[in-house]
């Protein structure tokens, strides 16, 4: 059997790609067949932050309209054995998708990938809405800010009514992971707190990852950071894939972290 | 200078309860929309201009509201006339 997670969130640049990278390159860590799907047509990035934005020749699109088979489309991670990306289209618009095409495509994934990852465009509009129709779980990612957190909101009140798994009565299992999270701030009650945000969505909380270096690091190098295990970031990624499995882990980075003498002077980064 | 900065400061409340009460307020009220039959919002605006056939009244002097229990709902309106 295999799973439909969406990573989505209304509001941009809270991590959307970020986290459908880390988390499909973890599921495949973990040693199952995963796939990653760019949902974000005409504005596609997901290839860049996964490393492989030379490897495109088809898109998403191109299998819908059947101008090219699924094996042709998918690319293979040089990094991860057992993981495949499909790259969204950058010359069409966000009407290219068909909910009957789209629905033929993970039909035909769902028979080689144990784990299918979307990830979501910004926004409420039929890419976002596509990305989630057929979503078995959902990764609402979030920043401990006031307009990411009502729009987290409102996303989860459209996988509650205009998801296939609400149509039929059933319902989409959600998850909450807090992105750019600084322990620092949220001490300083600058910063809206995990249990803030726990609080006002009632969602069951994935994972926080703390505001990190790691990211642009990895995003500049294009490996995706749940790969650079000595950060912070990578580890608290790692956590979530546990936590994704059903396994317990406690959540770290929570806290400000004690910076030694020593350190200090040296200059330590995260 | 800088000592009645601190005194000020400390009687400031922090950021980031203001942005908790501002958003639990806001998507409570948006929750409750969402909940909202498609019809409301245009049995509201027939209601209102029924009403105006007889007394003059502003759009926000009138409120609808549906509120969902667990057996029945109840449809409360509440029209404010002038004086």
């Amino acid at each position: 059997m295999s799973k439909i997670i969406v990573v989505t969130s209304g509001k941009g640049g809270v991590g959307k790609t970020t986290t459908s990278a880390a988390i499909a390159t973890g599921l495949a860590l973990r040693g199952f067949k995963t796939v990653v799907i760019d949902f974000d047509v005409g504005l596609r990035n997901l290839d860049l932050i996964m490393g492989c934005e030379r490897r495109v020749v088809y898109d998403f699109v191109n299998v819908i309209n059947k101008e090219a088979s699924l094996n042709q489309a998918l690319i293979k991670d040089k990094r991860t054995p057992g993981l495949f990306i499909l790259p969204a289209s950058q010359t069409r618009d966000k009407d290219a998708l068909s909910m009957e095409g789209v629905q033929t495509v993970l039909n035909d994934l769902a028979k080689d990938f144990e784990y299918i990852i979307c990830d979501s465009p910004a926004g409420i509009e039929q890419g976002a809405q596509m990305a989630l129709y057929f979503a078995d779980e959902a990764i609402v990612v979030t920043n401990p800010e006031v307009s990411s957190v009502r729009d987290s909101d409102r996303i989860l009140g459209i996988l509650q009514s205009k998801s296939l798994k609400s149509e039929q009565g059933g319902s989409v299992k959600e998850h909450l992971l807090l992105t750019r999270y600084n322990p620092e701030r949220v001490a300083a009650a600058e910063m809206l707190s995990v249990a803030d945000v726990e609080d006002i969505l009632a969602v069951p909380l994935l994972g926080v990852i703390p505001e990190s270096e790691a990211v642009l690091k990895a995003s500049n190098q294009g490996a995706p950071v749940i790969l650079d295990q000595d950060s912070e970031a990578g580890q608290a990624y790692l956590d979530a894939v546990s936590r994704l499995l059903g396994e317990e882990a406690e959540h770290r980075f929570l806290e400000v972290q004690k910076v030694g003498f020593l350190k200090r002077l040296l200059g330590g980064k995260k | 200078m800088s000592i009645f900065n601190y005194f000020l400061k400390k009687e400031k409340k922090a950021s980031a309860s203001v942005a908790k009460e501002r958003l639990q307020i806001i998507v409570a009220h948006e929750r409750n929309k969402r909940q909202q039959p498609d019809y409301l919002p245009l049995m509201q605006q027939e209601i209102i201009d029924v009403i105006r056939k007889y007394v003059n009244i502003e759009n926000d002097q009138v409120s609808v509201q549906l509120d969902n229990n667990d057996d029945c709902s109840v449809l409360e309106l509440n029209i404010t006339l002038p004086e």
